[in-house]
């Protein structure tokens, strides 16, 4: 059975496109660790690497979403929700060097734009929806849900154009960008509906079972209450 | 729930979605993938046979006759088997490595 993922295979952007990305992934995963550390208690390691095992399992679930088209969920949304944004970048990471080094799935060459792509724009994407949205949802399972469906497919067809614009600098064949934006928007819509409900589950799960493990429900402050601490 | 409850049972769920589920994933082109594709004919054993597309310079994987490549463990014949069991190697793969590296990053001092 031929397992297929959405991760870049070498060949499609060039070399020195590639290094370019690959340097900058290094540079924000090592951004990632700092700002992590201060995340990661005893409560947190735990969980992380649990985040980590989990997406890498659901990854392996392709869902039909066209005739012919199938897609599968990323991980993003669903890693900041458990997590936070610098340990759920981390994670998402951690699953993509998996994927590559031991199951040859996504080009060693291509893996600074892999994790470049889903690891931070598209965490970076779910996190500010999530954030944005626990403003004014309940801060309870439904609202936890309905913020990781919202948040996933943007999230998802984000990470999509990371893609155009790493083709856009160094696709090794010339073809009409504007064509490929749209195709990949359009599917990459189907397949965050896809993950939206996934994530949407898992994280209104956890909430229900084990609340204090919800990163976003411990963490996520409203920037309002703020400006007092830093006047008094 | 007690936690040590809660990290048994989502690494469970973890590994029966990766050992058994996998099985029934789709088994078409990803999003990606069929964008790449798109404009290029293929023959019976997927090589493209003209047009052009965004593929046309895909090139293999570096690793690609790792033991676990392309998810599946080389030499297990049974398709449902090796993808079940390459699934769940990964699974515990991930969780040590990840969580060991996140435990070598951890905190030292309370906040």
């Amino acid at each position: 059975m031929n397992v297929q993922a959405m991760h870049i295979a070498n060949g499609i952007v060039n070399g020195p496109v590639s290094a370019i990305f690959a340097v900058f992934a290094v540079a924000a995963l090592a951004y990632c660790v700092r700002r992590g550390r201060a995340d990661l208690d005893e409560r947190l390691v735990p969980m992380a690497g649990l985040v980590a095992a989990f997406i890498f399992a659901v990854q392996m679930l392709n869902f039909q979403v066209l005739p012919g088209v199938s897609g599968h969920l990323l991980g993003g949304t669903l890693a900041v929700i458990l997590v936070g944004p610098w340990v759920g970048a981390l994670c998402v990471s951690t699953v993509l060097i998996v994927q590559c080094l031991l199951f040859a799935d996504g080009g060693l060459t291509a893996l600074g734009l892999n994790i470049t792509n889903m690891a931070l724009l598209g965490t970076a994407a779910g996190y500010l929806l999530v954030a944005g949205l626990l403003r004014v949802l309940p801060k309870n399972p439904g609202g936890l849900g309905a913020s990781a469906l919202i948040a996933s497919i943007v999230s998802v067809v984000v990470a999509s154009q990371g893609f155009v614009l790493e083709y856009a600098l160094g696709g090794t064949t010339q073809l009409s960008l504007p064509a490929i934006s749209g195709t990949m928007a359009g599917v990459h819509i189907l397949i965050g509906i896809g993950e939206g409900l996934i994530a949407a589950t898992t994280v209104a799960t956890v909430a229900r079972v084990r609340p204090d493990l919800v990163y976003a429900l411990r963490r996520f402050r409203k920037p309002a209450v703020l400006p007092v601490e830093v006047a008094a | 729930m007690k936690r040590k409850w809660f990290w048994f049972a989502g690494l469970f769920v973890a590994l029966v979605l990766a050992g058994v589920v996998s099985n029934f994933a789709s088994s078409s082109p990803d999003g990606l993938d069929a964008a790449a594709r798109q404009g290029c004919t293929f023959n019976a054993d997927d090589e493209i046979t003209g047009g052009t597309c965004m593929a046309q310079q895909e090139k293999g994987h570096q690793l690609g006759g790792s033991p676990l490549a392309d998810y599946g463990i080389k030499g297990i014949d049974n398709p449902y088997l090796s993808t079940g069991l390459a699934g769940v190697a990964g699974v515990l793969l991930t969780f040590a490595i990840g969580g060991g590296l996140f435990w070598v990053a951890r905190r030292r001092t309370p906040a």
